[in-house]
């Protein structure tokens, strides 16, 4: 699993320091190193350009992983130079953002330099596909183990549209149709009865519509 | 009768129906509905009036219906699950059945990226199969989705659309068998040119019992310029354009009549076809064609039921 990341405009970026001098820049070690989004070099290209024009970068830090309950550590050690920055400029994905901001003891405004696209599998080096939507309640089993709710630009729940043409999805030629997938998958296991059946209207109160799900390990899974 | 519009007396009194397709404005005229639908009045059984069709923002299908209703044409309203949650979505269908609009079509939706706003949110909360189901439930036990019960008759008369040019085609009419299972009344295909691929799908569809359970009626495109068959062919989802028909359209002295004496030749194949019991015209921006093809065809005058 890998968190896609990419990275905004220039211009929008500038835009956000736009009132700071001074601002201290953090990238990831683990997701945006991997989609060169905020590894070493992203970071070091952006100091660059925040100084050509003319601010300052008094420090930056690659965290191994910024969502990592270890951020908080790497903030401590960095605090005195964090300090003397007007903003940081996170170029890590939303939930790096959020765990600095979780963590940060300065009452800072810490700026996305990054989109958060999606999580995604590799399917060759360097190419990665949105396939899970997150939703809490997985139809997977229903689907021949291809999420209709990420890849179906239409979020179908019963098979192809009217769109599905020669494979592909009517958004785009490049898109392939998620549910000819599942369906020569199906065929291939002598299971198309499954796409027979009618599928269940879905819950989307266990998923985003339902308000900011979370979760207790401990009570969950009677650990202590 | 399950909502005794006059569409659903002359197909299950055993007529070959006609209906055909008004889009609204993009603005506020209601004359420009008026005016498609009596254009329509007296060559259609039923007149369909699409909901944001291309994803394109246009006046409600509800209000249209409304306009042709106070008119005394019998509306089909179009319904898109791309635009509506299930809470909207049902709340609609009790509006129109408290206007008296009986006969609703359940659509997915062109992708919105096709649309003037690509950059909407897609709902597509339930998918057009279950927005069947639900109607069926609605109608038959006078439940919403959450089981609660709803106050009042609700009568209606259910259509869907099929597609047999989309893929996989094996899948095409077993997926006609879900709509079927999930409790539609009957079945306005996308436009017919491929008559060859049409007929073999009706094929599997009669084989399946389908044509009995619901009545079928097949699309029909009137083609009115050489440029409008390239855009179908090449443009929209879904269709197929023989090469043989476009380079009658791009010989043809003139474009409009031969694509008007090519759909009277697809009407009268499919005319023989064992399960159809109807045609839907789509006349896009052509409407006052179609009284000529239905006349042409010798489907006039339309029956009295």
């Amino acid at each position: 699993m890998k968190t896609i990341t990419k990275q905004k405009p220039l211009e929008e970026v500038m835009k956000y320091v736009e009132k700071c001098p001074s601002v201290y820049i953090i990238g990831c070690g683990t997701c945006a190193t991997l989609c060169h989004t905020g590894g070493k070099s992203e970071v070091l290209a952006m100091k660059e350009k925040l100084e050509a024009t003319g601010k300052k970068v008094p420090g930056w830090m690659i965290i191994p992983t910024a969502c990592d309950e270890l951020t908080k550590y790497a903030l401590r050690d960095e605090a005195a130079t964090i300090k003397q920055a007007d903003c940081i400029l996170a170029m890590t994905c939303g939930v790096g953002v959020q765990t600095i901001a979780l963590h940060l003891k300065d009452t800072k405004q810490i700026y996305p330099a990054l989109n958060t696209m999606f999580l995604g599998t590799e399917t060759k080096p360097g190419q990665f596909i949105e396939v899970c939507l997150q939703c809490g309640a997985c139809v997977l089993g229903r689907t021949a183990s291809i999420c209709p709710l990420v890849r179906c630009a239409k979020l179908l729940f019963n098979g192809p549209c009217g769109g599905s043409a020669g494979g592909k999805c009517e958004i785009s030629k490049d898109v392939p149709c998620a549910w000819q997938m599942v369906y020569d998958r199906l065929k291939e296991m002598g299971r198309l009865d499954i796409m027979e059946e009618l599928a269940p209207i879905k819950d989307w109160g266990v998923s985003v519509s339902g308000g900011p799900r979370s979760t207790d390990l401990e009570a969950e899974c009677k650990v202590s | 009768m399950k909502a005794g519009t006059n569409l659903e007396k002359v197909l299950t009194s055993g007529n070959f129906a006609v209906t055909a397709e008004a889009g609204p404005p993009k603005g506020t005229s209601a004359e420009v509905i008026r005016k498609k639908g009596e254009l329509l009045r007296n060559c259609t059984d039923a007149v369909n009036v699409t909901d944001n069709q291309t994803a394109i923002v246009r006046m409600s299908s509800w209000a249209g219906c409304l306009i042709l209703k106070q008119i005394g044409i019998e509306p089909v309203m179009q319904m898109v699950v791309r635009d509506r949650n299930r809470l909207a979505l049902q709340a609609d269908v009790l509006g129109a059945v408290a206007m008296g609009i009986g006969n609703i079509l359940c659509l997915s939706g062109d992708h919105q990226r096709f649309g003037n706003h690509p950059t909407a949110r897609g709902v597509f909360d339930i998918d057009s199969i279950q927005l069947i189901q639900t109607m069926k439930r609605m109608r038959d036990e006078k439940k919403f989705i959450n089981g609660e019960d709803i106050s009042g008759e609700v009568p209606l008369f259910i259509g869907a659309a099929a597609n047999p040019f989309a893929d996989p085609f094996e899948y095409r009419a077993p997926r006609l068998a879900k709509k079927v299972k999930a409790g539609v009344d009957f079945i306005q295909t996308q436009a017919v040119f491929d008559v060859v691929r049409f007929k073999k799908w009706m094929d599997m569809v009669n084989e399946l019992g389908l044509s009995q359970q619901a009545h079928i009626l097949a699309g029909v495109i009137p083609m009115k310029s050489v440029g409008m068959a390239r855009y179908m062919k090449s443009s929209v989802p879904g269709i197929i354009v023989p090469d043989e028909m476009m380079k009658r359209m791009e010989q043809a002295k003139s474009a409009k009549e031969e694509g008007v004496k090519l759909t009277l030749e697809i009407v009268q194949q499919i005319k023989e076809i064992p399960g159809i019991h109807g045609i839907h015209i789509m006349a896009v921006g052509w409407e006052d064609i179609v009284g000529e093809v239905v006349e042409k065809c010798g489907l006039m005058p339309r029956p009295k039921v």
